[in-house]
């Protein structure tokens, strides 16, 4: 806001908003959105910065008045082509939303009416702020959904959203958003519920629509990826604040506050391979004990006693960047390493734990009279799969390919439809459940949701000795009191948590329950789906070094299930890469992610937005991924594929190897 | 002299759900979920208020489920003891002014005449008997005042005030106990403590209960003061006291409200459960089972099973000792039935929340583990369904209870001996078309029975609110 | 969808055959028709004679399940099961106490249930649906808090009460219209308001606050968020996006009672002196008259389950989901 610029092209200007939610009966309103300012102007992208329970998605709730019934605008100033919205009355405010203003959502499943069609959604924003009607209505909405990219357009217009995939809804979503020719767009984590290869696609559309309409866009998100591909300036929030705004190029060669090179640190990939991620110790004051001084000074690494006492005001530092940190001149600013080539551990030869082979889980489509078998959706096709000890493979792939069902039936959770999985070189697949149960004990779970992997009813402690008391390790008594003692002080944990409930942990502490609870039963291997998705890039960063270290000491194997190429950057040594239920690729770490040989592989590290300058060439894979119900002939991914041939079309590729490890199924590799 | 104490079915399955609900709060209050649930009922002025109603009546239930046989008088010590055919109650014994004072037939609320007129032999002056029509003096009705009938209405209002004095008394009494147990527990002055008590600012909704206290004690008061010697909500057609009708009718209540919904509580839980986590053919059966159940229409399911009920129970009088006991039996009988036509919604829902539930990530963590299925029922799926139960159980109550009025009065109800709100109603319809109406057996039926139902209604609210989890949330 | 609608046929006939059996069990083995005879004539002092004659003359002197005195496919359908239970599923619903065919009994009845269910149904539906939107739109003011308050209380009071109340007030004290009674025709209008005036009202409450919660529900979804992001009016909101979702779980409860319209109520038809099936089905409960019982429970189940396939197929008019998936 210092920079020098043309008044007629400042498009919002918000000054000192606060807002809060309700709590309890006295009318306490806890402040969640505490005296943000910033500026935005025509064709300019704002990126709000910050991890959950910031207050970035109440701020721009805030600036459309569509809080949530608990929530309160407590003061400032939003003004918006001329007017104060704060102070607009509702009927005059609804000409603005939709009209002036727009706003994209974070999960388009659940925010287009399931039971209205597309073209009758996007026509009323026509109808309501454009005055259109009658056949002009759909005349406009055709050239809307054409506009965003939406194949076979005048079809999806009669078609309601559960017709629709993920990203076509979300591209809906912008249609709707843009009827309304709005000179402001909020995006509110636009594709945080999306697979890489679709979030590049709609990254590309939001970028090239603002571009051709000179729109501002305040785009909310968690993504330091995201933000480096879209964003020209940065506001970083912290507790309902904005900590630090800089231009993009400053924000990314030289943050100043120590939040934000913490959030750089914490960011796993291959330049922190072998050393521990920084982590940001505690967690974000709650909304009901914010600190009188700085918000983060609980967490700083630098902190001393004004930082307790008074809350640091602004710092310009020239070029549009500016901080608010007391210390940020006796800090150094962050180098933000090259992702060079980390130096890999020699590929030990290690004696294999568990052989998949072959592994198929098929679920039978039953349609008709009488409920008849008429197809399978193959979840898992023949999934072959190496893993030694003391190793981590991750397996990769976009939701829906099959990953997560591969990881359950090999510990049998699903009953596979076919191949084999051996354990130690004892077959698992067909053994009786009373025979599985001693094998039980050398392979186990984390799950991806920590809210739902522990029973809100059972206190930590009785968590933890669940899998010793069905397995009968140890005597119940003091035995395992001790061994529940331990386990908490192998994950981190107080020893007083055993007696405490899940309700009373954080996301990241939970996911620690989770993990003691499998360690419990000393297993050799553990399957770890996605045991990071749900959390924040700083306690992300606690989980991740806590599995390292736990490998290293106890030389456990992991079969890590994600679809973040960071964490697999980071934590695996073997890569297998999945798509519609089979493994198209596989092979060391360093050979699958810096030399890869799939064109899939290709698209999706390219698709992964990187969290720096470097603007790398994206490979844009068109349409979505097809149902594994009826995937398409020959190679599975030619439809997509930049490179498909005849070939492809017909028959399914061979596997290929390029190494000893490294093995591709693609004709053109 | 000795009475037998007298076990009705009925009074053993009461006794046993109140052991049950001693035992289920002694379990939550070392659950802390539940613990917080229920602090969040306790938090809750309209639920607190209405729970003290409810407490009342329940009193009043669990007074009435004492029952006994008086020893039959007249004997000489030498004999073996025998006992009364008929059983009593402890209701029975305090309110036995109420029970014994029979009039003729009707009269009104607080009348000291009867309703309709009558042959009355009066011996005039000159000592002649003559036959005049006139209504004639109630026997127990304000029988006090002697002569001096006019007197009544200042007795009545005399007592009432007095009556109400006292009560008033009683509520400053009970709420200084209050304030000052408050002021010692949080060690501040007692002036604070007043004061906290009237805002409600305590931990649970103490002046909610204060108030619906004072309000039952300033409606209770008059009636216990003026039913010693009136009638006080008139009498019916055999001369029976209302009042005491009314407060026997709270019993047959509460017994077709909770242990209709906790006979059939275990089937509905099991079935719900066993559908739910096994699917396949066993969800299969479970789930014909009960739509085949809950296909047949409600009222005449009930009707046909009360019907062929009727018969067995009437073709083996042996069966039963006295008639208390048979139309115990067929009460309990009535409850089953009712039960079998419920439990057939709880089951469903409990299917469905078990087949959320097992998908859950826990259950799955506990598979891995290999822990018994069984085991995975009752320590992981059993426990994060019984807020449903409980809600279960306090919104069907209120259904129950209103359900009894009309099944008593399609003929499908409980035993025209039993008093129940539903007989009271259908012995008084008949006079509805009566100049001047019979209203009080009526009117005295439907404000007791509203003002069981609100007050479960509310409550079951309050329960609902405190145990959904959605609504926790918000 | 035809396919899935023949399969819900299907799936209607063991339920029918369950609840035939049912019946049948209920009737004819928890008593034997000697012990029904005992009752119906009196229990005492009954000679086995009079028991014989009662039985012959209703047919229930058979075997229960196999005659094995009689040739032939007499086997089977000279019995009690046959004749009783297996002729229901044609219509054959055999003979009431005093002798009259209880089919035709039925259709006669069947147009005055109708004309006092229907018009209850459809007019209670609609005031309900509004008031909840009414409620649903001043959330969280006073008028919500008073309405849901009214609601409470008027679901406490016995549907009894309203009927006895509503007759006393309007026919009684003033004499607006006939206090019971039917006709045919036209005229039957002066007969028939004050019976659904109450049938509504007493359904208010309990309906009122039913459908409010669910419109609550369908508000905080995040579609309605969308929508007002839209700048749409508050009202626009409520009536093109919250009222068409809410409308598929009313359906689940509103559209299954349809069928059983035809059954008319207990309550009402007795107390207004309705001649409609369910004045015949109390007055058989108070005559014991088993047959009739038997045949209205099954006419019901059949209607039930006519009920449970109407839900489905108009759950494929509201919800496209459920319209394109098959």
């Amino acid at each position: 806001m210092n920079a020098p610029m043309k008044n007629d092209d400042l498009l919002l200007r918000v000054r000192d908003l606060r807002m809060g939610f309700a709590a309890g009966r006295g009318g306490q309103v806890l402040t969640a959105v505490d005296g943000v300012s910033f500026d935005l102007r025509a064709g300019e992208t704002l990126a709000l910065l910050g991890e959950s329970g910031c207050g970035k998605s109440a701020t721009a709730l805030s600036l459309l008045r569509l809080l949530p019934p608990a929530g309160r605008v407590l003061g400032g100033e939003v003004d918006f082509a001329g007017s104060d919205l704060l102070r607009l009355s509702e009927a005059e405010m609804r000409s603005v939303r939709g009209g002036g203003m727009a706003m994209i959502f974070q999960e388009p499943a659940t925010s287009l009416n399931p039971v209205l069609t597309v073209g009758r959604q996007i026509g009323e924003v026509l109808e309501r702020h454009r005055g259109l009607s009658g056949t002009a209505v759909a005349a406009r909405a055709l050239e809307l959904l054409q506009a965003v990219g939406l194949s076979d357009a005048e079809r999806r217009l009669g078609e309601y959203p559960f017709q629709l995939s993920g990203g076509m809804k979300q591209r809906v979503m912008i249609a709707m958003a843009l009827a309304g020719e709005p000179r402001l767009l909020i995006a509110d984590e636009p594709t945080t519920a999306l697979d890489v290869t679709i979030q590049a696609q709609i990254l590309d559309l939001l970028r090239g629509l603002q571009d051709e309409r000179r729109m501002g866009m305040l785009l909310i998100t968690h993504d330091l990826g995201v933000v480096a591909r879209m964003a020209q300036r940065v506001g970083v929030m912290y507790a309902g604040e904005i900590v630090e705004e800089a231009p993009r190029e400053i924000f990314f060669t030289a943050p100043r506050h120590p939040y934000t090179h913490k959030l750089f640190a914490a960011l796993p990939d291959v330049a922190a391979r072998g050393r521990a991620l920084e982590t940001i110790p505690g967690q974000v004051p709650p909304l009901s004990a914010m600190p009188a001084g700085c918000r983060f000074a609980d967490r700083c690494p630098h902190v001393e006693v004004r930082c307790r006492e008074r809350s640091p005001g602004w710092t310009d530092l020239g070029g549009g960047h500016r901080v608010r940190c007391h210390r940020f001149a006796e800090i150094a600013p962050a180098h933000r390493g090259d992702p060079g080539v980390a130096v890999m551990p020699p590929a030990m030869p290690t004696p294999s734990l568990l052989t998949v082979d072959a592994l198929k889980v098929h679920f039978p489509i039953r349609r008709g009279l009488l409920r008849q078998t008429v197809g399978h959706v193959k979840a898992v096709d023949g999934v072959s799969l190496e893993l030694g000890r003391g190793r981590t493979l991750a397996l990769v792939g976009e939701s829906g390919c099959g990953k997560t069902t591969a990881g359950k039936a090999i510990l049998r959770l699903i009953e596979p439809t076919g191949g084999s999985v051996h354990l130690d070189g004892r077959e698992l697949t067909g053994l009786p459940r009373a025979a599985l149960r001693p094998l039980r004990r050398q392979m186990q779970m984390v799950f991806q949701d920590p809210f739902a992997s522990l029973n809100p009813r059972l206190t930590v402690g009785d968590i933890l000795a669940e899998g010793m008391q069905a397995l009968a390790i140890g005597d119940a008594g003091p035995e395992r009191a001790a061994a529940i003692a331990r386990l908490l002080g192998q994950v981190g944990l107080p020893v007083d948590a055993a007696g405490r409930y899940p309700h009373e942990f954080s996301g990241g502490q939970r996911q620690r329950i989770a993990i003691a609870r499998v360690l419990a039963v000393q297993p050799d291997l553990i399957v770890c789906d996605e045991p990071t998705s749900a959390l924040d890039v700083s306690v992300q960063a606690q989980i991740l070094n806590l599995l390292k270290s736990l490998q290293e000491s106890l030389g456990l194997a992991f079969l890590f299930i994600t679809h973040n190429f960071a964490v697999v950057d980071y934590l695996a040594h073997d890569v297998a890469v999945m798509y519609l239920g089979r493994i198209v690729e596989r092979g060391r770490v360093d050979e699958v992610l810096r030399a890869p040989r799939h064109p899939y592989t290709q698209a999706l590290l390219s698709a992964v937005p990187s969290p720096g300058l470097d603007d790398r060439p994206v490979i844009r894979l068109a349409g979505e991924t097809p149902s594994p119900a009826k995937p398409p002939s020959g190679c599975h991914f030619h439809p997509r594929c930049p490179r498909a041939s005849e070939l492809c079309r017909t028959s399914y590729p061979d596997e290929r190897s390029f190494s000893v490890s490294h093995r591709v199924n693609c004709h053109h590799a | 002299m000795s009475i037998q104490p007298v076990l009705l079915w009925s009074d053993a399955l009461i006794w046993l759900l109140v052991l049950g609900v001693v035992a289920f709060g002694w379990a939550s209050s070392r659950t802390p979920p539940l613990r917080a649930a229920w602090r969040r009922v306790g938090r809750n002025r309209p639920g607190m208020a209405a729970a003290t109603v409810l407490l009342v009546f329940v009193l009043i239930g669990l007074l009435d489920s004492l029952h006994y046989r008086p020893p039959l008088a007249n004997r000489t010590p030498d004999q073996p003891a025998a006992y009364s055919i008929e059983v009593l109650s402890a209701l029975d014994a305090l309110a036995a002014p109420l029970r014994t004072r029979m009039e003729k037939t009707y009269s009104a609320p607080l009348a000291t005449r009867a309703y309709a007129k009558e042959s009355i032999e009066v011996r005039d002056a000159g000592g002649a008997v003559h036959a005049v029509r006139d209504f004639p003096r109630l026997a127990f009705g304000g029988a006090h005042l002697g002569e001096d009938e006019a007197q009544r209405d200042a007795d009545v209002l005399g007592r009432v005030l007095a009556a109400e004095v006292v009560a008033l008394a009683l509520i400053l009494v009970v709420s200084g106990v209050g304030a000052v147990l408050l002021a010692r527990r949080q060690a501040i002055p007692w002036p604070q403590a007043v004061r906290r008590l009237w805002r409600g600012d305590t931990d649970i909704a103490w002046n909610a209960v204060l108030f619906s206290l004072g309000a039952l004690a300033l409606t209770a008061a008059p009636l216990l003061a003026l039913c010693v010697d009136y009638h006080v909500f008139g009498t019916d057609k055999v001369g029976q006291d209302v009042f005491y009708q009314v407060l026997k009718s709270v019993r047959t209540a509460l017994v077709i409200g909770l242990v209709t919904t906790l006979v059939t509580l275990p089937i509905a839980v099991a079935l719900g459960i066993l559908a739910g986590y096994w699917r396949g053919w066993v969800d299969d059966l479970i789930q014909y089972l009960y739509t085949t159940l809950s296909s047949i229409p409600g009222v005449l399911l009930i009707a046909a099973a009360v019907l062929m009920m009727q018969v067995v129970i009437d073709t083996h009088p042996q069966w039963f000792a006295t008639a208390a006991e048979r139309a115990d039996l067929r009460l309990l009988a009535l409850c089953l039935i009712l039960g079998m036509t419920s439990w057939t919604g709880l089951c469903r829902l409990l299917r469905g929340e078990t087949l959320k539930l097992r998908e859950l990530e826990y259950i799955q963590a506990a598979q891995a583990f290999g822990v018994a299925d069984l085991r995975i029922l009752a320590r992981h799926i059993l426990p994060n369904l019984m807020h449903l139960v409980i809600i279960a159980l306090v919104m069907d109550f209120s259904g129950l209870v209103l359900s009894e009025a009309v099944l008593s009065y399609v003929g499908i109800g409980v035993d025209p001996t039993t008093i129940s709100f539903g007989t009271m109603i259908n012995n008084a319809r008949m006079e509805l078309a009566r100049e001047p109406m019979v209203w009080w057996s009526l009117a005295a039926a439907f404000s007791f029975m509203f003002a069981l139902v609100l007050a479960a209604n509310v409550l079951a609210d309050a329960v609902r609110d405190a145990f959904d989890p959605r609504a926790a949330v918000a | 969808m035809f396919a899935y609608l023949v399969r819900r046929l299907l799936y209607a006939i063991p339920i029918l055959i369950g609840v035939n059996l049912i019946t049948f069990a209920l009737f004819f083995i928890v008593n034997t028709p000697d012990d029904m005879a005992r009752m119906q004539l009196g229990v005492k002092r009954v000679t086995a004679e009079a028991i014989e004659k009662w039985k012959a003359e209703r047919g229930y002197d058979k075997p229960l399940f196999v005659n094995a005195q009689a040739s032939g496919v007499g086997v089977v359908t000279e019995t009690i099961f046959f004749t009783k239970s297996a002729r229901l599923f044609v219509g054959d619903f055999g003979r009431a106490e005093d002798g009259r065919d209880i089919a035709r009994e039925i259709r006669t009845r069947m147009g005055p249930s109708l004309a006092i269910a229907l018009p209850t149904f459809v007019l209670g539906l609609f005031v309900t649906v509004c008031l909840a939107l009414m409620l649903a739109f001043f959330r969280a003011t006073p008028l919500d808090f008073w309405g849901v308050v009214l609601c409470v209380a008027m679901m406490s009071i016995s549907g009894l009460f309203y009927i006895i109340g509503g007759q006393y007030l309007i026919s009684k004290l003033w004499r607006l219209v006939p206090i019971s009674g039917f006709s045919a025709g036209l005229d039957a209008w002066k007969f028939l308001i004050l019976p659904v005036l109450i049938g509504v009202v007493s359904g208010i409450g309990s309906s009122t606050r039913w459908y409010r919660t669910i419109f609550l529900e369908e508000i905080g979804k995040d579609y309605v968020r969308t929508a007002r992001a839209k700048g749409l009016s508050e009202l626009a909101v409520l009536f093109r996006h919250v009222l068409r979702n809410a409308l598929i779980p009313i359906l689940t409860g509103v559209v299954v009672v349809i069928p059983l319209l035809f059954m008319g109520s207990l309550l009402t038809e007795s107390f207004f002196g309705i001649p409609g099936l369910g004045s015949y089905t109390i007055d058989a409960i108070q005559a014991q008259d088993f047959a009739v019982v038997r045949a209205m429970v099954f006419i019901g189940s059949v209607l039930y389950i006519v009920g449970l396939i109407l839900t489905d197929l108009s759950y494929s008019w509201v919800d496209p989901r459920i319209r394109f998936e098959s």
